[in-house]
């Protein structure tokens, strides 16, 4: 049974919309007790508190990323849960929810089972999201309210979209009943074959298919009118549909409209696509590769606008960790991916906050609280007491230089090598243990 | 990463225009090749300032108008590397004898005689290359982009003879060579050498880098260039190429306003999933001589090949006095030394 007192910080919480010069102490793996500066010196000195100076840092409730690619089982030369979890810990995550692309597929209670096992040495904490067809091959749902108990929390093919209208209808239902949201990769394949960068005069010019706005925001457009008819239909719990990575303006406009309808869908939108375009591509660069890809810059600042306006309700970083010798190959060959983990605070930082004046309160909110509500992860993104202790602090007006080589990730594609950005994490508290310390 | 940094850099808008995203960028005249790419290459046609592209045009002018045994030793002892991923004839023949003529010692490695059919990455093959004492590579790839892949990993410098759907740059510079040649014009360039000029480039735009390149580099000269074409093989984002491009549905019309007609082979092999119905294809777009002397009488046409006798092109004006086919193989030969000499002297042509 151990104490810390982390002192003279300032502290967010976005539920609690504290963010001033607080004190917070911490029992065992729960916060206990939120405090003026100096207020709680007495209780943790009687119970024999470690302290932690935090003067002129932020100290908020630890990161949530709902979109990650820890590569195991079976791609462990790309990423292990061990080292994806210490590069979550690198940069300011507490919780990773991992997604079931691996091989094989996350796709049963065993599987999920082997995720969450003591032996695969997550350094925080891990929350599988199983798949929800079989294979996630989109023909036959998994069995949800199992993978649910075996840990899953939520269903989603990423990587390929669940295409069929009637699959997808059935997998609204059973992930509603389950209490789980139906995650969603949005694309059309069928109009993507060959296709690997943003569709329009750029992707000509390179010679390289393209992908177009609508093959996202078509799928976008069928799902939200699958969850209107399940919901306005009124049989049943109402569906969740969570939209990963979205990319284009087009798309998020159908999330907008949606929520105005009070249907129950959200959406995340990553680090790469509200810093970068698909100008990126030139010299076809592969770590500028993704899916969905990088889009224009209208699409780019549609993204920071919907993050500003809350049609965006999270930030995820789609982690995708991919072996050098992977990406060192012919544009079109080399897979899709980069890594994010490291620098998603940082990022985030970088334009909303700096160029977009959005608070550092309202940033925490959308990278801790909503998509740890999102993903119904109970004690997370909140540092309210009784909430597991998870914690990051950091310092958001020093910079510093990312060496992707340094990483504990086994990969370091990344675009933002090299790159010297503001926000500093400084430690990372992990259900009371500290897991990274810069 | 600073052109990833640069965009992103821009502040969002409050909110966001409806027509913003139709937005094409605007391309720069030239790109420069990126660090540690050697300045030797030859990437894309858009790294050339014109003032390269007149010395590239002044040394093949010597080089086609001087006697062979003028330069017979110019790159002796000289190892050169065609690396081909694509059967070819012509671009590979005209990069081997121009490597020939200047004395290179040439080596052909291609995907049906080597280790690439064991699956050995580009990338492996290009060190393995270097390390032989190859000390530039002439690369034909499937995969666009592939020679940024190559002249990275390798520092080489590295002749793109095609990528892909993306460019031919080589070809791009014989084709200058001939158009100015048969136009009267001197073998050097400015940003007026080709106004009043128009130039159609017809068929099937979409697969071809030819057309890419070609497109790329003409309208800086001043050249009006009109890409001619049914929609499935010329996609409306190809007038975004580069300023001063328009796109034509008319063959006819092109022809009309055009001192020089490029035709393009229909690329059979990549119509996968297409619906082209060649018949109609060759009604419409075929340069036969009840078209050209109704329309362009006087134009140049011209041809990359190989030539589909019979589909895009009829033999009578394949064969007629008008046609500068022939003229461009030869002038192949010359830019193709050019740029050798080119790359093996540090880039400087
Ligand atoms: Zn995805």
């Amino acid at each position: 049974m151990k104490s810390i007192l982390i002192k003279g910080g300032h502290l967010i919480d976005p539920p609690s919309r504290t963010d001033r010069l607080r004190d917070l102490l911490i029992h065992d793996n729960k916060i206990v007790e939120l405090g003026d500066p100096g207020k709680l010196n007495a209780t943790a000195k009687k119970e024999g508190a470690e302290i932690i100076d935090a003067t002129g840092l932020i100290v908020a409730p630890g990161l949530v990323d709902i979109h990650v690619h820890l590569r195991e089982p079976g791609q462990g030369y790309k990423e292990t849960i061990e080292s994806g979890t210490k590069a979550g810990a690198m940069g300011g995550f507490t919780a990773l929810c991992c997604m079931p692309n691996t091989s094989p597929v996350v796709d049963s209670p065993e599987i999920t089972r082997w995720v969450l096992s003591p032996e695969r040495n997550a350094v925080i904490r891990v929350f599988p999201v199983a798949a929800a067809t079989r294979g996630s091959m989109g023909e036959a749902i998994t069995e949800y309210g199992s993978l649910k108990a075996a840990g899953a929390v939520g269903v989603s093919d990423d990587g390929k979209p669940v295409l069929q209208d009637a699959v997808m209808h059935q997998a609204l239902i059973a992930a509603a009943r389950a209490g789980l949201p139906m995650i969603q990769h949005a694309e059309n394949t069928k109009i993507t074959v060959g296709a690997s960068m943003n569709a329009g005069a750029r992707a000509f010019r390179l010679g390289l298919r393209g992908m177009s706005v609508e093959a996202e925001s078509g799928i976008v457009e069928r799902d939200i009118r699958l969850v209107r008819e399940l919901t306005t239909s009124g049989k049943g719990p109402r569906p969740h549909l969570h939209v990963q990575h979205v990319s284009t303006a087009k798309a998020m406009e159908a999330i907008r409209h949606a929520k105005r309808a009070g249907l129950h869908v959200t959406c995340e939108v990553a680090p790469h696509h509200f810093m970068l375009t698909d100008e990126a591509v030139e010299g076809y660069n592969t770590h500028a590769k993704m899916n969905p890809p990088l889009r224009s810059e209208a699409d780019r600042a549609a993204m920071v606008t919907a993050l500003l306006d809350g049609t965006a309700d999270c930030i995820a970083t789609d982690h995708a960790p991919h072996a050098v010798h992977e990406k060192e190959q012919e544009f079109e060959k080399a897979p899709n991916g980069i890594t994010g983990l490291e620098t998603a605070l940082s990022l985030s930082i970088k334009m909303l906050h700096h160029q977009h004046r959005m608070p550092l309160l309202r940033l925490i909110h959308l990278m801790s609280t909503a998509p740890a509500h999102i993903m119904g992860l109970r004690g997370r993104g909140t540092l309210a007491p009784e909430a597991f202790a998870d914690v990051v602090l950091f310092d958001p007006k020093s910079t510093w230089t990312f060496n992707a080589r340094n990483s504990p990730s086994k990969s370091r594609n990344t675009p933002f090598d090299g790159q010297t950005l503001p926000g500093v994490v400084k430690m990372t508290i992990s259900e009371g243990r500290v897991v990274y310390k810069a | 990463m600073s052109p990833a940094t640069k965009s992103a850099s821009k502040s969002a808008p409050k909110s966001v225009p409806k027509k913003a995203a139709a937005q094409a960028p605007q391309p720069k005249a030239t790109t420069p090749p990126a660090d540690g790419i050697h300045p030797g290459s030859l990437l894309s046609i858009t790294q050339l300032s014109l003032e390269e592209v007149s010395n590239i045009l002044a040394l093949a002018e010597r080089l086609a108008g001087e006697s062979s045994s003028k330069h017979a030793t110019l790159l002796e002892n000289r190892k050169l590397a065609l690396l081909f991923y694509e059967s070819s004839t012509r671009t590979r023949t005209s990069f081997e004898l121009a490597a020939k003529s200047l004395g290179a010692m040439t080596t052909l490695v291609s995907d049906k005689s080597s280790s690439i059919e064991k699956g050995e990455s580009l990338k492996d093959t290009g060190l393995t290359l270097r390390a032989l004492g190859a000390e530039c590579i002439i690369l034909r790839h499937n995969a666009s982009g592939s020679p940024y892949l190559l002249a990275k990993h390798t520092g080489l410098p590295v002749l793109n003879a095609g990528d892909g759907m993306h460019e031919h740059p080589s070809q791009a510079l014989l084709d200058l060579r001939t158009i100015l040649s048969r136009l009267g014009k001197k073998q050097a360039v400015t940003e007026t050498t080709l106004d009043g000029i128009t130039v159609c480039i017809t068929g099937d735009i979409l697969h071809s880098r030819v057309a890419r390149s070609n497109a790329l580099l003409l309208p800086r000269l001043g050249a009006k260039v009109i890409l001619c074409g049914p929609q499935q093989l010329l996609p409306p984002e190809a007038v975004d190429l580069y300023p001063g491009i328009t796109l034509e549905r008319d063959f006819d019309k092109a022809l009309q306003q055009s001192q020089v007609a490029m035709m393009l082979r229909i690329q059979k092999e990549r119509l996968a999933g297409m619906q082209i119905d060649l018949a109609d294809y060759q009604k419409q777009y075929q340069l036969h001589e009840d078209r050209y002397f109704k329309h362009a009488p006087n134009a140049v046409v011209m041809h990359p090949g190989p030539m589909i006798r019979g589909l895009e092109i009829t033999a009578d004006i394949a064969d007629g006095p008008s046609s500068a086919i022939e003229e461009q193989v030869r002038n192949g030969l010359a830019i193709r030394m050019a740029l050798l000499a080119r790359a093996l002297n540090g880039g400087a042509a």
